[in-house]
């Protein structure tokens, strides 16, 4: 057996060489290859220069209307539509109306006139300041808490009850207990956006944290590193994506909650300023607050986005 | 005879899994000689990386002893670097800094910045990388991947290296290129290794001694060969060398013919 394996051998030898010599000739027929596709490229230039030029300008003037086309007749549709059912009269105010009232609106929009009559600015400024407040608490205590939770299981056991049981608990029945310990309703309504946004945080930092791969803590451990290394140089750079992730989903939230909440708090605010345009009656300033509040929920989520995208590391 | 590094007595493995005790390693004997090559070999799931990082001190035996220069591994330590299969560089670190991770670690204590970033800079000199010391791993291949985490574990100036199929996920080429080169390094390191492997010619290559591994579960030493080939090996030479033939005979013959797995 030994023997008959010994004299194979030197074939095996033979073997890999010319597996080596086939590797050398695939190298270089490729390489060739790839000179003649540039030799046409060239000639195929140098003939073609006059309309490359226009085809350039013709091919980028098609990709910005791929690009941007779709998007912008969905949205004439969607006036479209809105034009049609508002042809034959009722509460809601026609595209025309609404944009006039925009238009008077917005040019003015840091007007004061008394504490309850105030700009649009000033009422979005207003919830995003509590926003701001009650999500950055949130933060301050969620994303420590979520890296606990993530890093011993003792406390994950503890705590996960808890809070499956609170997060479905929808925001606004937090807002009792707000007024009541506050005894005020602006932080009230700050308290109700930290509690709502304070879940997602902390259960996609804890989440994070357990899922940073195995092999990055066996190098920590080889290495031998203190607890403050691991968290500065393995911990938190693998969890920031997850980090990000929860922070978007909370702002989210907040600035959905934020309507709902100001709406019952009073004050000034989005929120309270829809209700006291319905109130009013002025139907076509609710619906320019529908697009208020959903353009800046959407430029808040595009920030984040942008944060995201700044600090994610590429892995291969 | 050299002085022994490390020194494996009696150790056995288990792990408590839903069906009941595990034993994956028993009753293995080995000792590691300063300056020595040594492969463990054997088919997969037989415990060879496990003997691995129980040497590592990433898992304690359930049975017998482990020394490391007279001392019990009681858990790792930078005398004892390990390079792992997939490389493990940290993605959100250049080359430089995930060495320089390693060096501050091991010799910040005693030395001063500009001396930990001239260790940083001579470990990868070492392995050729000194062009892409600033180039984060996504940036460069897999080949030099793994040099990078060979240049950290070298940077600790460990007792003894150990590799676990270090170049398992690379191409035919750039794994020969990459033993031709570990082979100089230890030549010029002085360093002592065990490499887990399942390449025939790789361990033979590579090691002055040759562990092979029975089938698991209880895995143990099977044989242990000793390659009798001056360095520096030429690994064209070593093609119709005898004696090479020999050793890479013995472990096929203990690998396909007593140990062969029927259902694998």
């Amino acid at each position: 057996m030994t023997a008959a394996v010994i004299a194979s051998r030197p074939g095996a030898g033979v073997e890999i060489e010319t597996v080596r010599v086939a590797g050398g000739r695939n190298e270089t027929g490729s390489e060739a290859s790839v000179t003649v596709v540039e030799q046409k490229v060239e000639k195929v230039e140098k003939a073609e220069v006059e309309t490359e030029r226009n085809g350039r300008f013709g091919e980028w003037l098609q990709a910005l209307s791929r690009a941007v086309l779709p998007p912008v007749i969905g949205l004439a549709l969607l006036i479209g539509i809105w034009h049609l059912a508002t042809l034959n009269g009722g509460g809601i105010p026609s595209p025309g109306k609404t944009w006039q009232a925009a238009v008077v609106l917005f040019s003015d929009p840091f007007y004061i006139d008394g504490p309850n009559d105030q700009g649009i600015g000033w009422n979005v400024l207003a919830s995003l300041e509590r926003v701001g407040i009650g999500f950055g608490i949130a933060a301050l205590v969620g994303i420590p808490a979520g890296f606990l939770l993530g890093r011993f299981a003792v406390l994950s056991q503890m705590l996960n009850p808890i809070i499956s049981l609170l997060r479905p608990v929808s925001p606004l029945a937090w807002l009792p207990i707000g007024l009541l310990v506050f005894q005020r309703a602006d932080p009230a309504a700050t308290w109700t956006i930290f509690i709502c946004s304070i879940w997602p945080m902390i259960l996609n930092t804890a989440q994070g944290v357990t899922r940073v791969p195995q092999d990055y803590l066996n190098v920590a451990r080889v290495l031998n590193l203190s607890e403050w290394k691991i968290f500065t140089k393995i911990l938190f750079p693998a969890v920031l994506p997850y980090m990000l992730t929860g922070i978007r989903l909370s702002i989210g939230t907040a600035w959905l909650v934020i309507v709902a909440a100001e709406m019952l708090t009073g004050g000034v605010g989005i929120g309270f300023w829809v209700w006291d345009e319905w109130n009013n009656l002025k139907v076509e300033h609710i619906i320019i607050a529908i697009f208020v509040i959903g353009i800046v929920g959407l430029v808040l989520e595009q920030i984040l986005m942008l944060i995201a995208r700044r600090f994610s590391y590429e892995t291969r | 005879m050299t002085k022994k590094i490390v020194q494996i007595e009696n150790v056995g493995q288990s792990f408590d899994t839903k069906k009941g005790k595990f034993v994956a390693l028993r009753d293995v004997h080995l000792d590691i000689h300063e300056g020595e090559s040594i492969a463990l070999i054997g088919h997969s799931g037989c415990g060879k990386s496990t003997l691995l990082n129980l040497i590592a001190g990433l898992t304690r035996p359930t049975s017998g002893v482990m020394l490391c220069d007279g001392r019990e591994i009681a858990g790792p330590g930078p005398e004892r670097a390990v390079v792992f299969q997939n490389h493990s560089l940290l993605p959100w670190l250049t080359c430089f800094d995930n060495v320089f991770l390693a060096v501050e670690r091991v010799f910040s204590a005693k030395e001063g910045k500009a001396k930990l970033k001239q260790r940083t800079h001579e470990a990868l000199e070492l392995v050729g990388l000194t062009h892409a010391e600033n180039k984060y791993p996504h940036e460069i291949s897999g080949g030099m991947k793994q040099r990078v985490g060979i240049a950290r574990a070298l940077s600790m100036q460990p007792r003894i290296l150990l590799m676990d199929e270090p170049f398992g996920a690379l191409d035919a080429l750039t794994r020969a290129n990459l033993q031709d080169e570990l082979m100089k390094i230890l030549a010029a390191t002085k360093a002592t290794m065990v490499m887990v492997t399942h390449d025939v010619d790789e361990a033979v290559l590579l090691s002055d001694r040759v562990v092979m591994l029975t089938n698991g579960p209880a895995a143990t030493i099977g044989e242990i060969l000793e390659v009798k080939i001056d360095r520096p090996r030429d690994r064209l030479a070593l093609a119709h060398d005898a004696h090479f033939g020999d050793c890479r005979a013995a472990i096929m013959e203990f690998l396909y013919h007593k140990q062969l797995k029927r259902a694998a």
